[in-house]
């Protein structure tokens, strides 16, 4: 690759106490590259992709975003955190707020956008997403699937270069996967740079570059997706995929 | 995701099939010969229970006099010493011709239970605001005075219900800004920060309040000399405060306590710095969450404004003490008891107020969430 990775990890270590839970990470992410991230539960998924936006901190090792190496200095989470969107399992929308508040607010404080402006960008975000019509709604009135649309709409509005989505249609009923996974290839068709962890195979075989498995704190295996999931190398991902296979 | 939102809709009993309130009656009071007993001696003790009240309290109440002797009638509450006394027990020692001061102390009180109690729309915020910050500043020019040409009254001579109130109103307008800042470093990622915080709390927590109070008051003096009274009330107010700004921490605490994780890491995503983060996202709803604890709280705050009695100023149940000892109101325990009965009533009247101010709260941020 001639352009310079957009996510850099060198030797990446990381323990909770005792736990090592990341162990001699190295991965290049480059721009417009989607990637999806997929191994057993404990494995060290979400916390390797929380590193990239300091939700968790590494104790060795490099960790460069955007060209810019995270490190203590809080300016450097700070612009770090406005290139890099995340979406979690769990929504987190702020329930106290409407809709169209949970989009504004992060545009107005830390974007400095009048609020007119930002409800603007809101409204064309929801409309992205197809929930423009609930924009007045609280979170606790929407359904599942109709959060975690929200949820991706208020990252987008902070104009990212980067998604990290941590497995955003697990704690979803069957039917509403779908209209999420659906934002997200359109996202994808777009040219955002995205790290992905799922176990939805479709999804990663129709979007992603790359998918990465990882197992006890490492990267095992590294492959196109249908090269991985048709003929996985190692022992611990063909068993993965056995397993994914058969609960589907 | 935790379930902090309450359902949308209340549920509620299904609608009365019962037809007129004959039917009502027998199914509810004579549904079968042990309710009909039942409700028989229930019947019959609140009839003996309440004429004995109405007697005691208006048939048989002597309700005007200068001394025990105009209170003759013992089966019967003696009002007289209250309505005698109303003046001291409300406005203490106060200078008679500056009540008026008091009054607009009270009003400014009442105006700002008024602005947390009721909803102004768009103004709501702004209102609380300037009354939570405006009325101890104001409290104090009124009270105090020595500005604005305003005559200077030492707070010794505050007494009666205006002592618990500004004691009150110093432990509640004092503690709960306090209490934020101590919550919020005791969660504090700083080590050093959330230790001292700790400490703090757990001390005043730890202590007696009588003992803070008379070690506060008593033995400062001896290290602090030519200490004289006003020094004393002072102190005893910021004691107060100290050891309640405790108490609000934990209350506030555990309102931090009661936000998932994910909230903080969605606000951190989205790249909110530490203080927007607890300002729009995390207070709004700890706070929300801590409101029946915090009315708790100020309900035994105000309880509590007694302790002063021990080191010799008179609160509102301390004057009536005080008053009960007067030579002229020395005579029959149906003075006793009518002068407790009143002050319990007051009492009463003011927590039941605050607590009910509380559910309300508490059924409105249900509301206000959806
Ligand atoms: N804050 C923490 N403190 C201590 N241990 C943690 C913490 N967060 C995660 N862990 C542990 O680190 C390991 C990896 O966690 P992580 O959440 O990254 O796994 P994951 O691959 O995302 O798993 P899942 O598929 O279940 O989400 C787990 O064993 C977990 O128990
Ligand atoms: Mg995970």
């Amino acid at each position: 690759m001639s352009e310079e990775p957009v996510i850099l990890f060198e030797k990446v270590n990381k323990w909770f106490g005792d736990f090592h839970v990341l162990r001699d990470i190295d991965l290049s992410v480059a721009k417009g590259e989607r990637i999806v991230i997929c191994g057993p539960s404990g494995s060290g998924k979400s916390t390797m992709i929380r590193c990239i936006n300091r939700l968790e901190e590494n104790q060795q090792g490099r960790i460069v975003v955007q060209g810019i190496e995270l490190t203590d200095d809080l300016k450097n989470i700070d612009s770090i955190r406005s290139e890099v969107g995340m979406v979690f399992q769990s929504f987190n929308l702020f329930p106290h707020m409407t809709v169209l508040d949970n989009l504004v607010i992060g545009q107005h404080l830390v974007r400095r956008l009048p609020k007119a402006e930002a409800e603007e960008i809101a409204m064309t975000y929801l409309e992205r997403v197809k929930i423009a019509d609930q924009a007045e709604k609280f979170p606790g009135q929407l359904s599942g699937g109709q959060q975690q649309r929200v949820a991706i709409a208020r990252s987008l509005c902070m104009k990212p270069k980067i998604m990290l989505f941590d497995e955003v249609t697990s704690a979803l009923d069957p039917e509403m996967v779908k209209e999420v996974l659906d934002v997200m290839v359109d996202l994808a068709n777009e040219g955002m740079t995205m790290l992905v962890v799922t176990h939805e195979m479709g999804f990663a075989r129709t979007v992603a570059d790359r998918v990465i498995f990882m197992d006890e704190g490492q990267i095992i295996e590294e492959n196109t997706p249908d090269a991985f999931f048709d003929n996985p190398a190692s022992e611990r991902a063909q068993n993965f995929i056995g397993q994914v296979l058969h609960h589907l | 995701m935790e379930p902090i939102l309450k359902p949308f809709i209340e549920q509620k009993a299904p609608p009365q099939q019962s037809t007129g309130l004959v039917a009502w009656l027998r199914e509810n009071f004579f549904s079968s010969w042990f309710n009909t007993l039942v409700t028989i001696i229930l019947l019959w003790l609140i009839y003996q229970v309440g004429g004995f009240i109405i007697n005691w309290a208006f048939i048989n109440a002597n309700w005007v006099g200068d001394s025990a002797k105009s209170c003759p009638n013992v089966d019967g509450a003696c009002w007289a010493f209250v309505t005698e006394r109303w003046r001291l027990f409300v406005y203490g020692l106060y200078p008679k011709e500056l009540y008026w001061r008091v009054n607009v102390f009270y009003g400014l009180g009442l105006l700002t239970i008024i602005a947390f109690v009721f909803s102004f729309g768009a103004y709501t915020k702004k209102f609380r605001l300037t009354m939570f910050i405006g009325f101890p500043i104001a409290a104090y020019i009124f009270l105090v005075g020595g500005v604005f040409d305003l005559q200077h009254i030492s707070p010794e001579s505050f007494g009666g219900l205006l002592l618990t109130v500004v004691i009150a109103t110093v432990g509640i307008f004092g503690s709960i800004p306090l209490g934020l800042i101590l919550a919020l470093g005791r969660t504090s990622d700083l080590k050093v920060i959330s230790k001292v915080c700790t400490y703090f709390i757990e001390f005043w927590r730890g202590v007696p309040h009588i003992a803070v109070i008379v070690m506060f008051v008593a033995l400062l003096p001896i290290f602090i000399p030519d200490g004289n009274k006003i020094d004393i009330v002072v102190r005893a107010f910021i004691a107060f405060a100290a050891f309640n700004s405790a108490y609000m921490a934990e209350v506030f605490r555990g309102g931090l306590q009661s936000i998932p994780a994910g909230q903080f890491e969605a606000s951190k995503a989205i790249g909110l710095s530490y203080w927007k983060m607890m300002g729009y996202i995390i207070l709004p709803q700890a706070i929300r969450n801590s409101v029946p604890a915090l009315v708790n709280t100020c309900i035994s705050i105000f309880k509590e404004t007694t302790i002063v009695l021990l080191i010799g100023f008179s609160d509102f149940l301390g004057i009536i003490q005080l008053s009960l000892e007067d030579p002229k109101w020395l005579g029959p325990p149906h003075i006793f008891s009518s002068a407790y009965v009143f002050a319990a009533l007051i009492y009463f009247a003011l927590a039941y107020g605050m607590s009910k101010y509380s559910l309300r709260l508490e059924n409105r941020s249900n509301v206000d969430q959806h």
